[in-house]
């Protein structure tokens, strides 16, 4: 710990605070840090003038930073230490052509050309375009039998592709490959004018268009020397919790179609865009994009729309009540739901997830409570009761988080304090030469941007972290010898982004 | 069973009677631009100058609704002054250049080509592909299988196949990683098929547009029928444009 630099979510930092060290010192301080229980928030390469470096966000009740000059390779930490590390040292591989010594699973994540200019790490000819081209691990035997899905899937969702080895119903081992979505964001954010920052973050993913963007504006606000006003801290709070109700009352609407449960399906898919045209009635947005920017919201909450956001909620929490009801007590559902796709408090301890799926299995970590933004330091944390880990915890969760929001909305509505005016995109001089962490409990979990500015303040490098980077292990691990059947099932539990993973 | 029914009770019937009658969206939605002609010059380039996807033409006094993200921007910052979102949902386009508009687009219905409604006026089977799509197009092209729009009543579905479909509707910015899958599934598609563009990235790449990783123009790559602008398109906008086009 000696060595760590304590920060804080939102605020910037001049480059040079960072501390570098050795990388045997920032191997052995990571070993320990996570070792202890810590959590992993960004972990990345980025070039500082002729080097690559590394750059550690940590946490446990704090937020830690720690930096390292690397060359071609580095001993992997994920061999040394925990599986927290495979995916950040797969990235670093794909993004800098970096080699993280001795990892036990060194594969692409994103199928992309790195940026320095290093032989590829894993030997790809990026002039074929499928990412999919890879041998993918394969379990032996005669009775084996392998399940290839995707990347276009059966239904209107994301592409992505999934490769089960099973022993007849059971599923032996779930690989999963991303990377089709890859869009090259994170790049992009770099050498675009700061107008089309917000634009482009809202696309990160689109379901967490608030989360994505309040990260991004943070960034920008802290950078900037910003402030905002409580009215648009109001607006943004309500925003987050609107967008966390949509996703999960839709998801419990998908849930239940996927075990042939049909009304709850029909009512929720209704009442999830009862939801989502309240985000229209705040910014003229179905999913909250233009709402966010830089120093506070581009549309004022007047008392015009607090009255039709606070009778809509009058008018659907008892039918979300009701049909929760009538979803949670059918036995064909709990018959399905429970011991399905279960993760242990071990595994996802081990994995490190977060947000809902994290809750579930008993991993208290709420980015709201622990490094709150915008008003969430006044408002009561919500309380998870069912945490086995299975599909029904996952989907009691979001009942219980659904129930939280709605109490939320309500006491943010009751603050009549109208923001200062609205706020538009402008062009800023951002600080030089500094960093800057942000943070927000989005619908999945945590999310966090980090950027890194240049001497003149131009952004040089900018870090994308969506929750999905986490989670979409825990999704592999939960269909352990599970039946193939119930993968629709586990896959909607969990409900990952494909773009915010691929950026 | 009695929970069952008691809840069907309370819910109701909540199918909208749309197209028959006329929906108004709140007025805080932005629909289809109105351009104001004799809006001075100054202001014209100031609103070209903000828009952060370049989608104002100020020269033309035009704004290509392929690109633009309905982000409101350029109406907020001249307070309406060259530009005003109205309520009008109705967006459809057949070709890309009646996508840049002085807020004034051709009938899309006179416009359809009659074949097209000849062939897939009574049934329509979609095969939905995104291709680097962030999920909110994707999102609100599924709510039209839910109750309130109820897709299903004007013989038009989604389907799981291309093989058991009439056209696909494309959904993002074509990635370089989905160009493959995109142009397989497109073959797959048994001929004379319809291909349909949906929201600012299949168009024009959207907020992504500029980016190496991305092909960003869905008609480079095949032929596009049907144009859908939004970021994403509301669900009114592309059931509009299905029916006026089809139907």
């Amino acid at each position: 710990m000696d060595n760590l630099l304590a920060i804080r979510h939102g605020e910037a930092i001049g480059r040079e605070q960072i501390p570098c060290v050795p990388l045997a010192r920032f191997s052995a301080e990571m070993s320990s840090f996570i070792g202890d229980g810590g959590s992993i928030v960004q972990l990345f390469g980025h070039r500082q003038g002729s080097e690559t470096r590394l750059l550690a966000i940590v946490r446990n009740d704090g937020l830690y930073a720690l930096g390292t000059v690397v060359e071609r390779n580095f001993p992997s930490l994920t061999a040394a230490t925990s599986e927290k590390f495979h995916l950040f040292e797969r990235e670093i591989a794909e993004q800098f052509g970096i080699i993280p010594l001795g990892h036990p699973w060194l594969k692409m994540v994103r199928y992309h050309a790195n940026e320095t200019g290093l032989p590829d790490a894993f030997g790809n000819d990026y002039r074929q375009e499928t990412p999919g081209n890879y041998p993918y691990f394969q379990v032996d035997g005669s009775a084996i039998h392998e399940v290839a899905v995707g990347p276009v899937h059966a239904g209107i969702i994301e592409p992505g592709h999934f490769r089960f080895q099973c022993a007849g119903e059971e599923v032996l081992s779930l690989e999963i490959q991303l990377g089709y979505q890859h869009r090259g964001a994170e790049k992009l954010l770099t050498g675009v004018p700061l107008k089309r920052l917000p634009i482009i973050c809202e696309a990160i993913a689109g379901d967490t268009a608030i989360g994505h963007n309040l990260c991004c504006c943070q960034a920008i606000e802290a950078l900037a020397g910003l402030s905002v006003d409580r009215g648009a801290r109001v607006v943004r709070t309500i925003a987050l919790e609107l967008e966390r109700i949509c996703n999960h009352v839709g998801d419990l609407g998908a849930l239940s179609g996927d075990v042939a449960f049909n009304p709850p399906a029909a009512y929720f898919g209704r009442i999830r865009g009862e939801f989502l045209n309240l985000l229209l009635t705040l910014c003229g947005n179905r999913f909250g994009k233009s709402l966010v920017r830089p120093g506070g919201v581009s549309q004022v909450m007047t008392d015009e729309q607090r009255r039709i956001i606070a009778d809509k909620l009058a008018e659907a929490e008892p039918e979300i009540r009701h049909v929760c009801d009538l979803l949670f007590t059918a036995h064909s559902v709990q018959a399905r739901f429970e011991h399905t796709g279960t993760v242990s408090a071990e595994v996802a301890g081990r994995l490190g997830l977060v947000g809902y799926a994290g809750r579930a299995s008993g991993i208290a970590y709420d980015a709201r409570v622990q490094f709150p933004t915008e008003c969430y330091a006044e408002v009561p944390a919500c309380r998870n009761e069912m945490t086995n880990g299975d599909v029904y915890s996952r989907a009691q969760v979001r009942r219980e988080e659904i129930m939280h929001s709605i109490s939320v909305i309500r006491t943010m509505l009751s603050d009549g304090v109208d923001a200062a005016g609205p706020v538009l995109m402008q062009e800023r001089t951002l600080a030089p030469n500094a960093m800057v962490v942000t943070i927000n409990e989005g619908w999945r979990g945590e999310v966090s941007h980090c950027l890194l500015t240049g001497a003149t303040g131009e952004i040089e490098r900018y870090k994308i972290k969506d929750p999905s980077f986490h989670n979409w292990t825990g999704l592999a691990m939960a269909l352990r010898n599970q039946e193939i059947s119930d993968f629709p099932l586990c896959n909607k539990s969990f409900n990952l982004s494909y773009c915010g993973f691929d950026l | 069973m009695w929970k069952v029914i008691k809840n069907r009770i309370e819910q109701g019937c909540k199918t909208s009677k749309y197209p028959r009658v006329p929906i108004n969206l709140y007025h805080r939605y932005r629909g289809r631009p109105v351009v104001n002609e004799d809006c001075p010059m100054a202001v014209v380039e100031a609103c070209a100058a903000c828009c952060p996807q370049e989608a104002i033409r100020a020269g033309e006094r035009c704004i290509d609704l392929g690109r633009c993200t309905f982000c409101g921007q350029c109406e907020t910052v001249a307070d309406g002054a060259f530009v005003n979102f109205s309520q009008d949902f109705d967006m459809g386009a057949v070709s890309r250049e009646d996508l840049i508009t002085d807020g004034n687009l051709p009938d899309l219905a006179g416009h359809a080509k009659t074949h097209f409604k000849k062939l897939f006026g009574r049934s329509l089977q979609l095969r939905q592909v995104s291709a680097g799509g962030c999920n909110a197009c994707e999102a609100d092209t599924n709510v039209l299988n839910t109750p309130f729009f109820d897709l299903s009543r004007f013989g038009i579905d989604f389907v799981a196949s291309p093989r058991h479909a009439d056209g696909i509707h494309v959904t993002g910015p074509i990635t370089k990683n989905m160009r493959a899958a995109l142009l397989a599934t497109y073959e797959a598609v048994p001929s004379p098929k319809v291909v349909i563009a949906s929201g600012a990235c299949s168009i024009s790449g959207g907020p992504f547009w500029g980016s190496p990783e991305i092909v960003g123009d869905l008609n480079s790559i095949i032929p596009v029928d049907l144009y859908i602008p939004g970021c994403p398109p509301h669900p009114l906008t592309t059931l509009s444009a299905l029916l006026a086009f089809f139907k």
